[in-house]
């Protein structure tokens, strides 16, 4: 079963090729059929091919398609290396990938550009796995590349609006930015190891590096600076607030549940090179740690239901970038993968809020959905439970619990990490119970007149499920011994080691989140339900704050001013190019030349023989001169 | 023989469409397609039944054909093809066969002259890519510059004259320089050994002093980076390119700027690796520049043409630094580089002679929002801008990537600061795509129709080809894998003084006989 591993991006991208040629003369229904179908049997041959791989004893598998190129040495395959690390993010992008196509086919049913959207959604789903699958770095930049163009087609999907356009644009040019960071990566590796094998490099890194050696860490940063291009994070996050210009569902696929976490899959697939290199894993986390602090501020001011969102995913990935920093691998995945479960389930749900209520976006314009759209209601309150960590009986607790634990008591933790970590899940917990207790309760404010149908609800349940009990595959030591992921994650992330003696301190960190987890959905409930006018108070008094957290702490005004202005001001004043104008003086010259030589051939007798005298008189003259 | 075939049809092909016109108009078009058609398949014929990774050096060229032509100066007929030659001709006569037909309806008076100087444009660029000749390669330098200066200056734009003469002034200038060189090479390899000859091969071991083997190879340089162009000597290109008509927009893009390219790989290195060697820095830095500063000015330009001329600029920047780092993979992917962006910039000036067309404006000012009038031709566009923009996948990242993989043996900053032009070239290639395509519709009193079935089947082979190019470029890699590690060579040869590459080059002195 395993040797059907290439059908799986391939199917993908057949259903995109079909509906490419065909896509437009299809009736809506085949056009779903194609576009859902083709995840959806892709969905199914990951469930056979992870089956076959975990009942055999080969910790890993490859097949090679095609040899793509072969020149001096450089021979990139199309080729795909299936592992357990590899497995986990397949089966999450064609799993959510496939609900969030069915949701799809009933969102976007009135939409005129229907063939269209199924054709960059499959198209970026096959991407996405080529991305994962790849056995080489080469293979892995084609995958990153194709998933930033599909991202840049569905953000500017609805293309009529100029802003969209904008936002696609910035989307695409920001991650191109942390590309080209990475592809000086890929030529450094290809000039320290001769090849660009994934699994070569690994293996022959610490033979070559010593720990902490200079070019490990270099290559780390370049690496490192593709991850927080792609996965938004500090200094390159300004684009996926406004990437929310996009469809909900792709927001949900893309912009939460699979591409921005790319990033966390190139650290934890290259960790070996970030071992090597401990000053750049160090920065890995604080810039995890800085992210999700600023992003957790910046999603407790917008009113924008899908801004909340995406500010929160910038956050999440945060912590598990800290998980990538302090050494927590599977921790990190881990955290990946239940984020996919209930952030695909909560923009799901927030679109189809924004659909039922004719495009509205503001919370604040909400209010009391709780009765109108119980199954909306439900689903979501799970998908905010497991964001904000609620104990227990959500996925996000477990998950985001071992990042707490780690960050603290991992061998690269340290308490600064645990703080920002610990405040972040603070301000989780608030802003998650904020956007619920204003969007579902209180009075209705905003018309609903029907209720979604069961392409766009069943997604939803799924999810809420998945988001819940998912995270009972790997508990923490202090409650049970469950370590079905970790123990999966083993033959390729390396388990973390704790900090001596720390063991026995778990259940005071568990406790330490618990009571923040719930004071945060206390805060909230005191402030929007309890006393609904302190927030607006307290937001008037400190507005200056407020408006620069909700602007994303000025990050876009400052790229603004001093690379995009400068910019577009040197290409607009030199738009006629000025060496051209050197050519133009150029010409000038010889044509005033040309006036002055034409002016002495005058045709009149007496000038010539004027030329004549003097010249000779010249001419005799220097030579006394030079003859003297 | 069929070397000289090649050129004797089109030549010939150019006549008889000319004269055709009389009587038919169409029928010039028809004998202008047929005849690059017919070379076309006869190229591409030789380049699948020929095995390019035959291991002797004698096998590296594929067909010779010479005869006297003035024997007292030295100067033969000789052509002769590599791998090389032969994927820059299959280049030439796909577009040349595109830009009739996207010249079937824009050209609409002197057809019959029109497809002359088509035919004879691409006369000469099959010949410069033939002719182990340095008389001979002059003479058809010289072919496709005056044709090129009818098409640009009798079917142009506006500005066409001034554009025209812009074109010639620069070409011939330079030209001249290098024919200065040409004879210099010519003179002092007569004195050192006695046999007067413009033979390319007698001539490639000619020592030279340093001092005069420097400015011999300026005059060469000169000429070829005129044509490429590299900054400072750029600024011909946006006007001949915007005020050409479409098909000499796709002609000089695609093929003229290539033979510049080329001239760099065949003469300029194989003549004077040291000199070249020694420039190489200045040469690499200059391919930068012109990498991020046709970069900014694509941006700010509101032509369409113009814009796209200005990322010719740009992308040729890769092409010198490619040529300039001395190694197999830089400048394989400079053999790639030449054939993706004929490909894909020849589809963006088609694109862009149809969007002309349609609304007769080329101002993007004045564009806007045809993605639904024109799907068919957005998705064109859009495969087109992500090839300009390196999108892997398709043929130009695996130029750009080979490039700069390999540049960065010889020069770690000039690589980084080349790899930030990507970051450029998204910037000015979706400028493309949302000013055509996105936002609201701007109305215009001509009907914005999608593509026809004309233009169908000019973009449909464009986009199968750089698909092709993208995910298998292996065959083409391959042909022009042992050329290009010659090149590589001669560079290695002349600082190592490796004696057994001296015999590998004096095999070739002896080498001949028509495969055909």
């Amino acid at each position: 079963m395993k040797e059907l591993l290439w059908l799986i991006p391939t199917l993908p991208f057949t259903g995109a090729l079909l509906l490419i040629l065909l896509g437009r003369k299809l009736p809506r229904f085949a056009v779903s059929l194609i576009g859902a179908g083709s995840v959806g049997l892709a969905a199914l041959i990951t469930i056979l091919v992870g089956i076959d791989f975990n009942s055999s004893s080969e910790n890993s598998f490859q097949q090679i398609v095609w040899t793509w190129i072969d020149v001096a040495g450089l021979k990139p395959q199309i080729a795909f290396h299936l592992d357990a690390l590899s497995l986990v993010f397949i089966f999450v992008i064609t799993f959510v990938g496939f609900l969030i196509h069915v949701y799809s086919t009933e969102f976007m049913q009135d939409d005129e550009g229907y063939a269209r959207f199924f054709t960059y959604l499959n198209l970026f789903v096959g991407s996405m796995l080529i991305l994962v699958l790849a056995d080489n770095l080469v293979l892995l930049y084609f995958g990153w590349e194709g998933v930033g163009l599909c991202s840049y087609l569905l953000i500017g999907f609805w293309y009529l609006d100029e802003k969209n356009g904008y936002a696609a644009r910035k989307a695409f040019i920001i991650t191109r930015i942390g590309d080209t960071a990475m592809a000086i990566g890929l030529f450094m590796l290809f000039k320290a190891f001769g090849t660009l094998h994934i699994q070569d490099i690994l293996t022959q890194a610490p033979q070559t590096w010593t720990v902490g050696s200079e070019e490990a860490v270099f290559i780390a940063f370049l690496l490192l600076g593709g991850a927080v291009g792609k996965s938004a994070q500090l200094p390159l996050q300004t684009w996926l607030p406004d990437a929310m210009a996009g469809p909900s569902p792709v927001s949900a696929l893309i912009h939460a549940a699979t591409m921005v976490t790319a990033g966390v899959y190139l650290i934890s697939r290259m960790h070996i090179v970030f071992e090597l290199a401990p000053l750049a894993q160090m920065w890995v986390g604080i810039i995890g740690a800085l992210t999700l602090l600023l992003a957790g501020f910046s999603a407790l001011t917008q009113f924008d239901l899908k801004r909340i969102l995406a500010y929160s995913t910038i956050s999440q990935i945060g912590y598990m970038f800290l998980a990538l920093g302090v050494g927590a691998w599977s921790a990190a995945i881990f955290h990946f993968m239940i984020h996919a479960f209930f952030k695909a389930l909560l923009f799901l749900a927030a679109g189809a809020i924004i659909h039922l209520l004719h495009h509205e976006h503001d919370i604040f314009k909400m209010g009391g959905l709780k009765n109108k759209l119980p199954t909306i209601y439900w689903t979501f309150l799970i998908g905010s439970a497991s964001l904000a960590a609620i104990p227990f009986i959500t996925g996000g607790f477990y998950s985001k619990d071992a990042i707490l634990w780690l960050s603290l008591a991992g061998e690269k933790g340290n308490v600064g990490f645990f703080l920002a970590a610990l405040i972040g899940a603070f301000i989780t917990s608030v802003y998650t119970f904020r956007m619920v207790f204003v969007t579902f309760f209180g009075t209705e404010k905003t018309h609903v007149s029907h209720s979604a149908g069961s392409r766009m609800t069943i997604p939803l349940i799924v999810l809420a499920a998945l988001s819940t009990f998912a995270g009972f595959i790997e508990l923490p030591h202090s409650i049970a011994h469950v370590e079905l992921f970790s123990n999966f994650l083993h033959p390729v992330l390396p388990t973390i080691t704790l900090q001596e003696g720390a063991e026995s301190k778990e259940w005071i960190v568990q406790l330490i989140a618990v009571v923040v987890s719930l004071g945060g959905v206390y805060l909230a409930y005191y402030f929007y339900i309890k006393k609904p006018e302190l927030p607006d108070q307290l937001k008037t008094s400190s507005i200056a704050f407020h408006n620069f957290w909700f602007l994303g702490w000025g990050f876009d005004t400052a790229y603004d001013t001093l690379f995009v202005k400068p910019f577009v001001f040197v290409a607009t004043i030199n738009k006629q190019d000025i060496i051209d104008r050197l050519y133009d003086e150029l010409v000038k010259l010889a044509d005033f030349l040309h006036r002055v030589f034409a002016w002495t051939q005058s045709g009149i007798l007496r000038w010539y023989m004027v030329g004549i005298v003097v010249g000779a008189i010249l001419i005799v003259t220097l030579s006394l001169l030079v003859g003297s | 023989m069929i070397l000289l075939w090649f050129i004797i049809i089109l030549m010939a092909g150019g006549i008889v469409a000319w004269i055709v016109e009389k009587w038919n108009a169409d029928l010039s078009r028809w004998i202008s397609f047929l005849a690059l058609a017919v070379n076309f398949v006869i190229a591409v014929m030789i380049w699948s039944q020929h095995d390019f990774m035959l291991a002797e050096p004698n096998s590296i060229w594929i067909a010779d054909y010479a005869v006297n032509w003035i024997p007292i100066f030295g100067i033969t007929f000789h052509l002769a093809m590599d791998g090389l030659s032969l994927l820059m001709l299959m280049l030439t006569f796909f577009l040349g066969m595109l830009s009739v037909l996207t010249s079937w309806k824009e050209i609409q008076f002197k057809i019959g002259f029109f497809h002359f100087n088509l035919l004879w444009v691409l006369a000469g660029i099959t010949g410069v890519f033939l002719t182990m000749d340095l008389f001979l390669f002059y003479f058809f330098w010289e072919v496709m510059l005056i044709p090129m200066y009818f098409l640009i200056g009798i079917w142009g734009h506006e500005n066409r004259r001034y554009a025209a003469y812009k074109f010639f002034i620069f070409t011939q200038a330079s030209g001249l320089l290098m024919l200065l060189a040409i004879l210099g090479v010519y003179f002092i390899h007569g004195n050192v050994t006695g046999t007067y000859t413009f033979d390319y091969f007698q001539l490639l071991n000619t020592p030279f002093e340093p001092d005069t083997a420097r400015w011999l190879m300026l005059g060469f340089l000169i000429a070829f980076v005129v044509k490429l162009p590299v900054i400072p000597f750029h600024t011909w290109l946006p006007d001949a390119h915007s005020q050409a008509p479409t098909a000499g927009s796709l002609i000089l893009a695609g093929l003229l700027l290539k033979t510049g390219a080329y001239g760099l790989l065949r003469f300029v290195i194989p003549l004077f690796p040291d000199a070249a060697h020694d420039i190489s820095k200045w040469a690499m830095l200059f391919g930068v520049i012109g990498i991020l500063y046709g970069a900014l000015l694509a941006f700010s330009q509101t032509d369409l043409k113009r814009l796209i001329a200005y990322t010719s600029v740009s992308h040729m920047g890769f092409v010198m630094l490619g040529v300039f780092a001395f190694n197999e993979l830089a400048v394989q992917g400079v053999v790639m580089q030449m054939i993706t962006h004929g490909i894909s910039t020849g589809a963006l000036f088609i694109l862009a002679g149809s969007v002309y067309e349609r609304i007769h404006t080329r101002d993007i000012n004045q564009m806007g929002g045809y993605w639904s009038k024109a799907p068919f031709m957005g998705f064109i566009a859009i495969v087109f801008v992500m090839a300009s923009l390196g999108l892997p996948g398709l043929g130009n990242f695996v130029a750009e990537f080979l490039i700069l993989v390999g540049t960065w043996n010889s020069s770690h900053l000039l690589t980084i600061l080349a790899t930030t032009g990507l970051v450029g070239a998204t910037a000015y290639s979706l400028r493309i795509m949302q000013r055509i395509f996105y936002g609201t519709e701007i109305k215009s009193s001509h009907p914005f129709v999608d593509l026809s079935l004309r233009e169908k089947a000019m973009m449909v082979p464009l986009v199968l080809v750089i698909v092709w190019l993208g995910l298998f470029p292996q065959p083409i890699l391959n042909t022009s894998k042992i050329p290009m590690m010659k090149v590589v060579q001669t560079q290695s040869k002349s600082k190592q003084e490796s004696v057994a590459l001296d015999i590998l080059n004096n095999k070739e002195d002896s080498k001949g006989g028509d495969h055909e």
